[in-house]
């Protein structure tokens, strides 16, 4: 325990300085939540690749959840939904169901070059479509994976802090 | 004669023509007039306790009627208490039952007995002197039996459990035959003011307490005699179940008061500490076993002894500070446990009725196949909801009051009580405070899985509101629950009269709304706490709506985006009490028998696994189980010594002839 | 009159402190651990949001699910006026005694767990579970606790208790007070569903026993349910610190200046075992479900012995 606190003393603090907020960025739909966005994330068929980069973006160094985002368990308690990954056959219907779970205002962030147009897997058999081919998309991320830096700046969009 | 006696008189003969009416009436209208008739019976005892409760007393002596000694008969505020809450619990099983009855209950038999059975209940605390109180006993016990007998030929659990019910209330009765007998052989006289005023010697006295307590606290369902009480209770009608459970357990109750704190004055505190430690373990063990039980009345029925069990610890409490010399905690103490044995009875009536709906519509007892009839029954919902709240001592319910009262007066024992109370009352608060939050669990499981969710078999998908008659008895047995919650003020008085009476002091609880303790500090107000949470309540769904923007939405259950959950998916009866099976699992001693049959290919593929787990009643196991081992293996031995041959038994008689002769000739 | 006006001061203060006090330990977390954390209102702004959203009520849910969160949120509402927080005269001060008000936590919990199973989710029913198992094995501590604690006074009314120790402090530091205080504490953590019984920012499921209850919950109901947790959280620290360190609340004859001074010390004294309770959490894993009922039995071996202190060292 000692150590530790040793250890917290000599790291101090992680996260880096928020950067200025790009300005004109804010999705609309978001204003009425308030500064606050509860998260639930869905893999509809994600190579995990942004999966690593949104843990670092909630992660000290990036530290989303200053910006007033937060990572929930369920979709009901949920304001958006952070899909990744090109939406598989396999689950299509289950993001429809989530996205029908969360309660209104609702919205979807397409996180990844495949949750925008399903990148490499384009045209693959398994994959029925881009993330807006099955809901109405607000705010999308690109790169592939996208930086942390451009997760926490969607998301900053969002939560207009 | 005044109201009580005739109300007393006229409850008993109404007792009489209703059975007259069950016994005679064309099926088609006999639960109807064995009904009304039990139920006007019981509201006229009802009447004669509270008369006899509000200071009316009345006797009567009728030599005719027994042989020898005549009947005695006496109706004091004790007495009258118990009168009381046996004709308001057989008001409300007795509305229920006419409905209740076409459930295959209409026999002649049953509906002759049951006005028989509540007469004989009703004659239990009025009997004035001994061979009164026996035979009252006795003719409880043959009615109560016949009663549990009643479906015998449907299942044959019913059978055993009577077989149990039958034995063990016989060994209860043998106990107090043999203590009341050794009473008026030591007091020259049977009838109770005799016994009062004799002077026995303290091994006559201990001896008398310790059999009659033995006798009263089997009736009661008390550890370790309550084995018959969680296998008669499920296996009775419904009406029986409750008038069983929540009027005739407390006939044992009766007994130990009357006997220990009445006849006897009171007595060392060894007999007391016994009677509070033979409640805590009841307590303890009947709400652990009703924790991790599945078949819904045979949950309410261990409830009922925890229940018992904390009355005794009242009772056994009470005793206690009073041979201390602590007369006014030993009132609070009694009049807790009175009170306790009043709540009890009426949430106890209330949730073996609903049970008993609940078994109409379904089926099924067993919880593991109930669910979802909050939609498809709504009032037996709502009741038993109000039933689960007072048992699970929590406020607004009644139960909660009674509690809260008999722990003030255990914890505040400490300062005169001496190192025998400093060692006892701290584990005593600890056993009621755990088989509270246990009661929790219990009621939580009850209700939540029993009622609510969805229904987890096709029958109780299709269970149906019971027809009004049933809901009226149970509602009826709601109202007095709310009332007793919410205005405690009505019955206290009454209680702590009674009990001033009985140990020489003045009156422990007093208030209207707010609960004030005579002689200990302590308030606590039941119906300014429900009128706060009330408020608070309608505030916040006021503010709600208020500051809500968006209309609430119907939506799926979220199954996490998979296919719709199947009922199959839900928490079951046994899944939901497995964290507290595991925690007590060394007191519980769960079994399981696990039988895997592999393939006929090979011994590596599985065909078929049977899992079968079930948690036996360990103190039976124990303590029962190799009693009747031993005497099964004693009859059969002995079925050697006949067997058949004419020749050996004409031996038999030679030889023992041949001995006695022997004897003779050597002792003479 | 005072003690009126210090009962509604100390239930606005628990309804409007109790967001920012989740919002401090967060903070405090976020630091503790290098982030910088999302700031101290951002639970308020959280509740606003979901005030806004719509309600939702699965299919095969009934009234039983809708009604759990008001009453959750009325059992903290009614011990938040009758705790003495801020004054020993509080009006309702005589109508629930620290048994009523172990009682009516309890009775919230067990709407909150009635809810869970309500829905009929494999998840509702586990946290139903695994929060009725752990309510009942807090319950013999928290007893027993009030009983050590009324030994002293004679009475299990908080306000007095509280008015004896204000008047007379070096009875906190007996061993008694040690003992129940440390019982009080393991419970307070059980009961909120702190590390390590429980942790109240898990995403799995399987580890859950307060979040597994709510999953099904949105909205306006959902706001309720964490405004809820958050002010049993409040009362219960407030709680804690009347009872063992009741310097500052006001007492009989207090005037308005003794009122308002007890609210700042008030909101210190949570702030400050909120901060504590927070950082102590950075040092801790959570426990596994079945080794908390051990620490449970430790907390009433406590209490046990806090209660025969008080008989024995009286």
């Amino acid at each position: 325990m000692i150590s530790l606190l040793r250890k917290m003393r000599k790291t101090g603090r992680v996260a880096e300085p928020a950067p200025e907020p790009a300005a004109g960025d804010t999705v609309p739909a978001a204003a009425e939540l308030g500064g606050s966005v509860q998260i639930r994330h869905i893999d509809a068929g994600s190579c995990n690749g942004c999966e690593v980069e949104i843990a670092s973006a909630f992660g000290p160094v990036y530290d989303a959840e200053r910006y007033g985002a937060r990572l929930v368990a369920s979709p009901r308690h949920a304001d958006a939904l952070l899909v990744t990954g090109p939406v598989t056959r396999n689950m299509e219907v289950a993001l429809r169901r989530t996205h029908e779970a969360v309660p209104e205002p609702r919205l979807v962030i397409a996180l990844g070059d495949c949750a925008r147009d399903c990148g490499v897997f384009a045209g693959a058999y398994g994959v029925a479509g881009a993330v807006k081919d099955v809901l109405p998309v607000d705010a999308e991320v690109p790169g592939c994976p996208p930086k942390p830096e451009a997760i926490v700046e969607a998301l900053r969009g969002l939560t207009g802090r | 004669m005044n109201a009580a006696g005739a109300s007393l008189l006229s409850a008993l003969g109404l007792c009489l023509v209703s059975a007259l009416a069950g016994a005679t009436a064309p099926r088609r209208v006999r639960p109807l007039l064995a009904g009304l008739g039990t139920a006007c019976a019981g509201a006229a005892a009802a009447a004669a306790g509270v008369a006899a409760l509000a200071g009316q007393s009345w006797s009567a002596w009728l030599p005719g009627v027994l042989p020898l000694a005549g009947a005695r008969l006496a109706l004091d505020p004790l007495g009258g208490m118990f009168v009381a809450v046996t004709g308001a619990v057989a008001v409300c099983a007795a509305v229920y039952g006419i409905g209740y009855a076409k459930h295959g209950v209409d026999g002649r038999v049953t509906q002759a007995t049951l006005p028989l059975f509540l007469g004989a209940m009703l004659l239990v605390p009025v009997a004035a002197s001994v061979s009164t109180l026996l035979v009252a006993w006795e003719l409880m016990a043959v009615t109560s039996l016949l009663l549990v007998l009643a479906e015998h030929a449907r299942r044959p659990a019913v059978a055993e459990a009577g077989l149990w019910y039958a034995v063990m209330t016989h060994l209860g009765f043998a106990a107090i035959v043999a203590g009341m007998a050794g009473f008026a052989a030591g007091a020259a006289g049977e009838s109770f003011e005799q016994l009062r005023a004799a002077t026995l010697s303290p091994a006559v006295r201990d001896a008398v307490f310790v059999a009659t307590l033995a006798g009263f606290a089997s009736k009661a369902g008390i550890v370790p005699l309550h084995v018959w009480l969680a296998r008669a209770h499920p296996e009775a009608p419904s009406p029986v179940s409750a008038l069983m459970s929540a009027a005739m357990v407390n006939m044992g109750v009766y007994g130990i008061v009357r006997v220990g704190l009445d006849l006897l004055r009171g007595g060392p505190s060894w007999w007391w500490l016994v009677v509070l430690a033979m409640g805590a373990l009841s307590a303890l063990f009947g709400i652990l076993q009703a924790a991790v039980a599945s078949d819904l009345k045979r949950l309410l029925g261990y409830s009922t002894t925890e229940n018992m069990g904390l009355v005794l610890i009242g009772v056994g409490a009470a005793g206690f500070f009073a041979s201390c010399g602590d007369k006014e905690l030993a009132g609070l103490a009694l009049v807790a446990a009175l009170l306790h044995v009043v709540n009890h009875a009426g949430f106890k009536t209330l949730l073996f009725l609903a049970a008993g709906s609940v078994l109409r519509a379904t089926g099924t007892r067993d919880l593991d196949a109930l669910g979802g009839l909050r939609g498809r029954m709504p009032y037996t919902t709502a009741l038993f909801a109000v039933g689960a709240l007072a048992a699970s001592a929590l406020p607004p319910g009644n139960g909660f009051v009674s509690e809260w009262l008999l722990l003030q007066s255990l914890i505040h024992a400490l300062p005169t009580s001496g190192v025998a109370g400093a060692v006892t009352m701290p584990p005593a608060v600890g056993v009621i405070a755990l088989s509270a939050g246990l009661a929790i669990a219990t009621f939580v499981k009850a209700f939540g899985v029993g009622f609510l969710a969805r229904a987890r078999t096709p029958a109780a998908g299709r269970a149906a509101e019971s027809p009004p008659t049933m809901i009226c008895g149970m509602a009826l047995a709601a109202a007095c629950c709310v009332a007793l919650a919410l205005a405690p003020a009505a019955v206290l008085p009454a209680l702590s009269h009674l009990v001033a009476v009985l140990l020489p002091g003045h009156e422990a609880v007093g208030g209207v709304v707010t609960l004030r303790l005579a002689d200990v500090q302590g308030t606590m107000s039941p119906l300014l706490i429900a009128a706060a949470l009330a408020v608070a309540a309608a505030l916040l769904l006021g503010s709600v709506r208020l500051v809500a923007r968006r209309a609430r939405r119907p939506a799926r259950l979220w199954d996490c985006g998979a296919g719709p959950m199947t009922p199959r998916m839900e928490y079951t009866a046994t899944s939901f009490a497995e964290p507290l099976q595991r925690v007590f699992d060394n007191v519980l001693a769960p079994e399981s028998d696990l039988a895997v049959t592999p393939t006929k290919e090979s011994a590596y593929l599985v065909e078929s696994i049977h899992y079968r787990a079930r948690i036996p009643d360990r103190i039976e196991r124990r303590l029962y189980d190799p009693v009747l081992a031993a005497a099964a293996s004693i009859g059969r031995g002995a079925t050697r010594l006949a067997n058949g041959s004419i020749h050996r038994y004409l031996a038999y008689g030679f030889y023992a002839l041949t001995g006695v002769l022997l004897v003779l000739a050597v002792v003479w | 009159m005072t003690g009126l006006v210090g009962a509604v001061a100390q239930v606005v203060v628990v309804a409007v402190g109790s967001p920012l006090l989740v919002g401090l330990m967060r903070k405090i977390r976020a630091r503790l651990e290098g982030r910088v954390g999302a700031g101290v209102l951002q639970t308020w702004r959280d509740l606003r949001k979901l005030c806004r959203k719509e309600a939702i009520s699965p299919h095969g849910t009934g009234w039983v699910f809708r009604m759990a969160p008001l009453v959750l949120a009325g059992t903290a509402l009614v011990v938040a006026s009758v705790v003495p927080l801020v004054t020993t005269q509080s009006p309702m001060d005589g109508v629930a005694d620290l048994f009523a008000v172990a009682a009516l936590l309890a009775l919230g919990s067990v709407a909150l767990a009635l809810g869970g199973l309500d829905t009929g989710t494999a998840f509702g029913g586990m946290g139903a579970s695994r929060e009725v198992t752990l309510l009942a094995l807090v319950e013999p501590t928290i007893l027993l606790s009030v009983f050590a604690l009324s030994v002293r006074v004679g009475s299990t009314n908080l306000g007095e208790i509280v008015t004896a120790a204000v008047h007379d402090p070096m009875a906190v530091i007996s061993p008694v007070s040690l003992l129940a205080a440390v019982a009080l504490g393991v419970v307070t953590i059980a009961e909120t569903g702190r590390i390590p019984v429980d942790n109240p920012s898990t995403h799995l499921e399987l580890t859950m026993i307060h979040e597994a209850m709510v999953l099904e919950y949105a909205g306006p109901d959902l706001a309720l349910i964490e405004w809820a947790s958050g002010m049993r959280l409040f009362v219960l620290l407030g709680l804690l610190a009347g009872l063992f360190a009741p310097w500052g609340i006001a007492t009989a004859g207090a005037g308005p200046v003794a009122v308002v001074l007890a609210l700042v010390v008030l909101v210190f004294k949570v702030a400050v075992l909120g901060a504590g309770l927070a950082a102590g959490e950075v040092f801790m894993a959570k426990l596994r479900l079945f080794r908390i009922p051990e620490l449970l039995a430790g907390s009433f071996m406590l209490a046990l012995l806090a209660v025969a202190a008080s008989y024995f060292l009286a």
